[in-house]
């Protein structure tokens, strides 16, 4: 078994006009035995910027206080938030910093910059960067989510059914791997709300 | 945790501190991961009046296309390119490394960099760490001393050659060139051998695939022809897109809104003195 399916995780980010969307599964696993049904993975770093950790949990949430500090760090210094672009230079930093020790996780990195130009990315767990223009996906759903996400995508969506397909895309996909599931927590972000709903998704 | 015993900013270098553990686990029979490679076809040669660099544009990630259009010939100077093969974050990285220490470089001196030092610097980084930074790089550029077009392994031995190939499709890029290079090739020609030679990796090799880059070098002038071709076109584009008949049950909702930023007016009379 591969380190990454220890604990299980599905993590996807979409995007649609000037707004974008992401979501997890909600599951905490030690393999097949589930620990926690209420588990983040997504974490927010500004009112505009959010990072999704895919792979073994405590690396996730160590990974996660360390970008929190340097980006506290960032805004005592600039005083500003940080652009996504830049977070994810310095989230890919990170994690190469540890290439011949990695921190095992895979993140998702989705936030609004200038102009309210969404922007999302994801990483290996050595910080090699895939920026793209439509979707990205991550965890141990990631097979199925790449062919929900490819036929379910529409470019240009509005908030309400961009969150109707990543809804429907984590959903579909987390049926389908037994390490993720049990619900979903999907973030809505656009220039003027976040809106953050839980989803209700199989038990088994 | 850094030496200090406070984990602030990294002064650069890998660290190793997580190596113990994460052997640990393999130990205990947990499968290290797999990174994201570049199992690629790059190309170069060289023209009448200067470099062309080529590359397709997959990413895997095992037998999975992690992203389809990706970019592969990177940034060194204005005047220097360089396409990677290998594991994506290792040929990122040290393109990334090299063209900041070459623009110190160009500050310090005032001259625009050399082709040779670029392939001195990526060289004594890949041999410095014995071939665990696997990136296979075809560097090109024009300087001051004409075009140049060179190939590094991962171990740090290095090629000078009229036309090169690298990564997973370079036998299949290969063999275009050897049967159709020859010395002394227009502009428009070259492009068009490049193009070949990744097509070819691109429908013969598995690694490679989707579009073809393209990147022109000659003195003092540089052309990157991002998607020179597309051969691979989406094909299964939905008119309506994809209908939900039914919703998705939300248990829980909340909206935060967000403030507007406030702006600051300087009012008043200023501060006395």
């Amino acid at each position: 078994m591969s380190i990454f399916e220890y604990n299980g995780s599905a993590l996807v980010a979409m995007v649609g006009k000037n707004c974008f969307a992401i979501a997890s599964d909600r599951r905490l696993g030690v393999q097949l035995q589930t620990i926690a049904t209420d588990f983040q993975r997504i974490y927010k770093v500004h009112d505009k910027l959010f990072i999704g950790l895919s792979g073994l949990g405590t690396d996730a949430q160590t990974l996660y206080q360390r970008l929190v500090f340097r980006h506290k760090l960032y805004q005592l210094r600039e005083e500003r938030d940080m652009k996504p672009e830049t977070f994810a230079s310095l989230v890919s930093a990170i994690l190469y910093e540890k290439r011949f020790g990695p921190y095992f996780c895979q993140p998702v990195i989705a936030g609004l910059g200038d102009e309210s130009k969404p922007f999302i990315c994801t990483m290996d767990s050595i910080g090699a960067k895939e920026l793209a223009k439509d979707f990205v996906v991550a965890g141990t759903a990631s097979e199925s989510l790449y062919g929900a996400c490819e036929a379910m995508f529409k470019p240009d969506m509005e908030p309400e059914e961009l969150f109707e397909t990543i809804s429907q895309a984590l959903l579909s996909s987390v049926d389908r791997d037994c390490l993720s599931g049990w619900g979903g927590h999907v973030y809505v972000v656009t220039p003027t709300e976040v809106t953050e709903r839980i989803l209700k998704g199989r038990m088994d | 945790m850094s030496k200090a015993g406070f984990d602030g900013p990294p002064k650069g270098g890998f660290s190793f501190d997580l190596c113990k553990r994460n052997e640990m686990l393999v130990q205990k029979g947990l499968r290290a991961p797999s990174f994201l490679k570049t199992g690629t076809t790059i190309v170069g040669l060289v023209f009448q009046d200067g470099v062309i660099l080529g590359a397709d544009t997959r990413a895997t990630e095992g037998p999975i296309v992690a992203d389809k259009n990706c970019e592969k010939i990177h940034y060194i100077a204005p005047n220097i390119y360089c396409c990677g093969a290998g594991t994506a974050a290792d040929t990122e990285a040290v393109t990334d490394m090299v063209s900041s220490q070459l623009t110190l470089h160009r500050y310090h001196t005032g001259r625009d960099s050399r082709v040779v030092t670029a392939l001195t610097l990526l060289k004594s980084h890949l041999f410095s760490y014995q071939g665990h930074v696997s990136a296979a790089l075809v560097l090109g550029g024009v300087d001051v001393t004409g075009p140049h077009l060179h190939t590094i392994y991962p171990h740090g031995s290095t090629d000078t050659l009229p036309y090169a190939t690298m990564g997973s499709g370079s036998l299949a890029a290969m063999a275009i060139f050897e049967s159709k290079y020859k010395e002394g090739l227009t502009k428009d020609e070259g492009i068009k051998l490049v193009a070949e030679a990744i097509c070819s990796g691109i429908f013969n090799d598995l690694g490679s695939g989707s579009n073809v880059d393209i990147c022109v070098l000659t003195k003092g002038n540089k052309e990157y022809l991002r998607n020179y071709s597309s051969p691979n076109p989406r094909t299964y584009i939905s008119e309506r897109g994809y209908e939900f008949s039914k919703k998705t049950e939300v248990l829980l909702t909340k909206i935060t809104p967000l403030k507007d930023l406030v702006e600051v007016v300087e009012a008043g009379d200023a501060m006395e003195e």
